[in-house]
């Protein structure tokens, strides 16, 4: 498909407690681990590939491992076996100082709790990476005034964190991750601690700046249809481990396992999934020459198309025939 | 019908307690007057005299010995001439001059710039009022030596405390060995290391700004370290993922937001500081501590009363202006800078400016330089001062009397006859029995190792005098902080008026106490025992009324709607749940009346706290005044420790 992935994580655990490399491969359940060994296994035996420009989605209930699994990337956690590789370099090798050229130039983290410096205004806080990374004052002022542009918090420059609102807040936190030009975000839950209208207007804000500046973004979220919104791909954790992987419409489509449907069964289906998703074969005795559709379409967009067509619908990619689409379809989709 | 069996352990306690209890005074009343290991006022033991002949060999090799010729009289220089400058800026004629460099006018002008700066006018104008009162009281150069020795102990102590602080606060293994040593610091009764500093520091400035640091760098190390590990956590993890270096983050981070509460720590310091320097006195100290002493030990009333008011300003002035301090850190902090930049650089420029041109005023011409004598109203306030305390004395006789009998034939005296008239073995048994009680096995060793201690230091019955009279105030004091704490922890109103008062009340020096209850009650152990509640009720007063207060209001409210009286939530609910807090509150109490055992034995209580004095003053008596203050750690230490700790663990993460 794409090139090289950004980030391709392989066999990661991280364990806390006495001894931790004594439980790496472990597959004895969450409980009797801790038991055992007297550790809790955060992160089990975690893969997965990130790939340029894409927005990956972490998701899994609290206690599941995300927030350690992210921390691990830069090693605010230290893992405890696997590798990560960053554009083909492992970074569990990196030593104290590559580790810090890293998480100076190249990877930027977003918290849940925002973190800001209380006793700095917001131009200092946006440029305080730029500053420890050594740049001079005019150089960085600049750079900061560009980034707060981008977030909309022009005029904000001289306010205090206290001062703002928490969804302010949190857009100073993604100004000061922007502020360094990272290659990888990381987002921590970071629209958590926000109430649901603010919510969902900084995640159209993160569509938006995902269009504008293209960065590859890995996103940590408990919220289910946050990860549906924003993800081009979700990995979904459960007790450590990796549950499933996959496109929104894969996950809600084809559940693996009892866990990820009963997190799932609440979703609008017919919001996420794709007409690929309920296509059939032609009947010999259709005919077809009703309306063309592609079969990435979201069934939301294609009832319209569907329900005042006489015929059935034909699925087509480049020419192809891929199925039909009738109300019949449709219908069972909604009413299930 | 089925009888259940209930663990009796608690009653089965209290009748083992009640039983030693009837033992002992049985055997008192059998046994009382023998072996009591009696020794008189100016009898010595040989390990007294041993000491003494040791303290002369030190004198002796002085000057000779590498260890005193290469570190500890460098210290000791550094210090003396450390204080001796300040004093040459502020107090003392110097530099040839028949005054300071800075008169009366300079310091005013300084003080009040300085209070401008880092606080606000208000505070600026509440200084300027304070340090021309210390004029007004005749006591100019008594003061200034005060603040001098005040400021050179402060900044040596924040220069040691804060970056050991810090380093406490980023390491939890050196927090871990440092908490203990500052636990001993704190716990320690302030006067007993008085004498061992003069072995080895001689009296004077050295001895007295390194005993003031010993009791101020606590305060600054211990809440410094509170501040940097009080950073959140949050705040931190986003600075160390942006790349910054543990430097940048101290610096970036930590620091400016661990500032205020420095700050807070700052003004612990310094009213530490202010308290020790007074009460240094006892080995020289220059200062208002030294007018107090010696009007106090010749029972003037009057002058001690005077330099005992300007202690209470120069605590107020220092108090409000660190505070004010700590409060303008807070609105920056809030609100940003409050003006522009440059407005602010013009206002410091002003202030400076104005300090600096009377400065100089200060330095040149004589009315400046000098407190104008005329302005004098010291006599007056000394006079006032007699001629209160006399006709409270007289007037009020019957009362304090009243009370004076009361407790000494009530209280002080059947304690003190139980515990020092008693045979020395049979004490010693109760003692480590009730240990054993109250605090299990290792209690029980402790207990067993001091009081063997008391023995072998020869100073048994002299220790138990100490202990009655140290009970007999613990009493007073949890009987006053359990009431007083209970009102206030329950009535807002109580709180809003009476916490001012405490708060005051723990800022002061602890010399200042002595004076107007020498007025009440004249110098007799009594007023010793008063002055020792006086110290140590605020402090439990807070801890039980927060205690109080930490009871949650779901419960309270559950049992008023089950009923309940007042009496009855108080008892039955608010004082068991609050358990803790009033443990806690003994246990404080009885190391704040134990740190004034010393301070009771200028005004009249015998045994350790005069056997201290008297060794500071009599050459012979000095083997003997050392082996009394350390009766007084071991004293401290065992009833510190002999107990169930009911101290909350505190839980560290990170």
């Amino acid at each position: 498909m794409k090139d090289q992935p950004v980030l391709d994580v392989r066999g990661l655990w991280k364990v806390f407690g006495p001894k931790p490399e004594r439980a790496v491969g472990s597959t004895l359940s969450r409980q009797e681990l801790k038991e055992r060994t007297g550790c809790v296994a955060a992160v089990r035996d975690v893969s997965f590939t990130v790939r340029p420009g894409e927005v990956f989605v972490v998701m899994g209930l609290s206690g599941s491992g995300k927030s350690t699994l992210v921390r691990c990337l830069t090693r605010l956690v230290e893992p405890t076996a696997g590798e990560i590789l960053f554009d083909g370099a492992d970074i569990r090798q990196a030593d104290e100082r590559r580790l810090r050229e890293l998480r100076r130039h190249r990877l930027a983290m977003v918290f849940q709790h925002f973190g800001l410096l209380p006793h700095r205004c917001v131009l200092d806080n946006v440029a305080y990476g730029l500053e420890i990374r050594g740049s001079a004052r005019p150089e960085r002022y600049k750079r900061a005034r560009e980034v707060l542009e981008l977030v909309g918090l022009t005029g904000f420059e001289n306010s205090y964190p206290d001062q703002l609102s928490g969804g302010m807040q949190q857009r100073v936190g993604l100004a000061r991750a922007l502020a360094v030009d990272p290659d990888l975000l990381l987002f921590d839950e970071p629209f958590s601690a926000l109430d649901p209208l603010i919510r969902r207007e900084m995640q159209n804000e993160i569509i938006r700046l995902h269009h504008e500046v293209g960065k590859t973004m890995v996103f940590i979220t408990h919220d289910l249809s946050e990860a549906l919104k924003l993800g081009d791909r979700i990995l979904i954790m459960r007790d450590g481990a990796l549950v499933q992987m996959g496109t929104p419409d894969e996950v809600v489509g084809a559940p693996a396992d009892d866990y990820v449907r009963d997190f799932v069964s609440d979703v609008p289906r017919s919001h996420v999934l794709t007409l690929r998703w309920i296509m059939r074969e032609a009947l010999p005795d259709e005919p077809l020459d009703g309306p063309e559709l592609a079969p990435d379409l979201v069934i939301r967009e294609a009832v319209h198309t569907v329900l005042s067509a006489d015929r059935p619908v034909r699925v087509v990619r480049e020419g192809e025939l891929l199925g039909v689409v009738t109300s019949a379809e449709i219908l069972e989709m909604i009413a299930r | 019908m089925i009888t259940l069996s209930v663990p009796a352990r608690l009653p089965a306690r209290r009748y083992l307690a009640g039983a030693i209890v009837a033992a002992w005074v049985l055997g008192h009343a059998l046994l009382a007057g023998r072996d009591t290991l009696a020794l008189g006022g100016a009898e010595l033991t040989p390990l007294h005299e041993g000491v003494n002949e040791a303290w002369d060999t030190v004198d002796d090799n002085r000057n000779s010995n590498p260890f005193f010729l290469y570190f500890v009289n460098y210290i000791r220089l550094i210090l003396d001439e450390s204080v001796k400058f300040v004093q040459a800026l502020i107090s003392q004629p110097s530099f040839g001059r028949p005054v300071p460099v800075l008169g009366w006018l300079g310091v005013v002008a300084l003080a009040a710039a300085v209070t401008y700066i880092f606080g606000n006018i208000r505070v600026a104008l509440l200084t300027v009022a304070g340090f021309v009162s210390f004029g007004l009281l005749g006591l100019w150069a008594e003061s200034m030596d005060t603040l001098a020795l005040t400021l050179t102990a402060v900044a040596y102590s924040l220069a040691v405390g804060i970056p050991l602080g810090v380093w406490a606060g980023l390491s939890g293994r050196f927090n871990r060995f440092v908490t203990p040593v500052l636990d001993f610091m704190q716990t320690m009764p302030t006067f007993v290391y008085l004498a061992p500093l003069t072995l080895f520091f001689l009296i004077g400035p050295a001895s007295a700004t390194i005993a003031t640091m010993i009791y101020a760098i606590p305060p600054a190390i211990r809440i410094t370290a509170h501040a940097i590990r009080e950073v959140s956590p949050v705040t931190l993890e986003a600075s160390s993922s942006l790349g910054a270096t543990s430097a940048q983050s101290l610096r970036h981070v930590r620091l400016p937001l661990a500032r205020r509460t420095i700050v807070v720590g700052v003004n612990q310091t310094i009213m530490a500081a202010l308290s020790m320097a007074t009460i240094a006195a006892l080995i020289d100290a220059p200062g208002l501590g030294k007018t107090v002493l010696k009007a106090l030990q010749t029972l003037d009333i009057g002058a001690a009363f005077n330099a005992g008011l300007a202690i209470v300003i120069m605590a107020v002035v220092l108090d409000r202006a660190t505070t004010a301090a700590s409060h303008r850190v807070e609105t920056q902090r809030r609100t940003g800078r409050l003006r522009s930049v440059f407005f602010r650089r013009v206002e410091v420029a002003v202030a400076l400016g104005i300090a600096a041109v009377l400065g100089y005023l200060s330095y040149t011409y004589v009315w400046a330089a000098e407190f104008p004598a005329g302005a004098n109203i010291g006599s007056y306030v000394r006079r006032a001062a007699d001629a209160a305390s006399v006709w409270v004395q007289d007037s009020l006789s019957g009362f304090t009397d009243a009370l004076k009998n009361v407790i000494t034939y009530g209280l002080l005296n059947p304690f003190e006859s139980l515990l020092a008239g008693s045979p020395w073995w049979l004490v010693f048994a109760v003692g480590v029995g009730m240990a054993a009680l109250v605090g299990g096995t290792r209690a029980a060793i402790i207990a067993a190792a001091g009081l063997a201690a008391l023995i072998g230091l020869g100073l048994w019955q002299d220790s138990m005098v100490t202990l009655a009279a140290t009970l007999v105030a613990t009493i007073l004091v949890m009987a006053l902080g359990v009431a007083t704490g209970v009102w206030i922890g329950r009535s807002d109103r109580a709180d809003a008026v009476l916490r001012p008062v405490l708060d005051a009340g723990q800022t002061m020096p602890a010399f200042v106490y002595l004076v107007p209850i020498l007025g009440l009650f004249g110098p007799t152990r009594f007023t010793a025992i008063i002055a020792a509640v006086v110290f140590a009720a605020p402090v439990a007063i807070k801890l039980v009324a927060e205690g109080i207060r930490g009871v949650p209001p779901a419960t309270v409210e559950a049992a008023r709607s089950a009923g309940s009286s007042s009496w009855q939530l108080i008892t039955k609910v608010q004082l068991p749940m609050a358990r803790g807090a009033v443990a806690l509150a003994a246990n404080q109490g009885l190391i704040y009346v134990l740190s004034m055992v010393v301070v009771g034995g200028l005004v009249g209580a015998g045994a350790l706290g005069y056997d201290v004095v008297a060794g500071f003053s009599q050459h012979q008596l000095r083997g003997k005044g050392l082996a009394a203050g350390l009766a007084i750690v071991v004293l401290g230490i065992v009833l510190d420790r002999a107990r169930v700790r009911p101290r909350p663990e505190r839980t560290d993460s990170g």
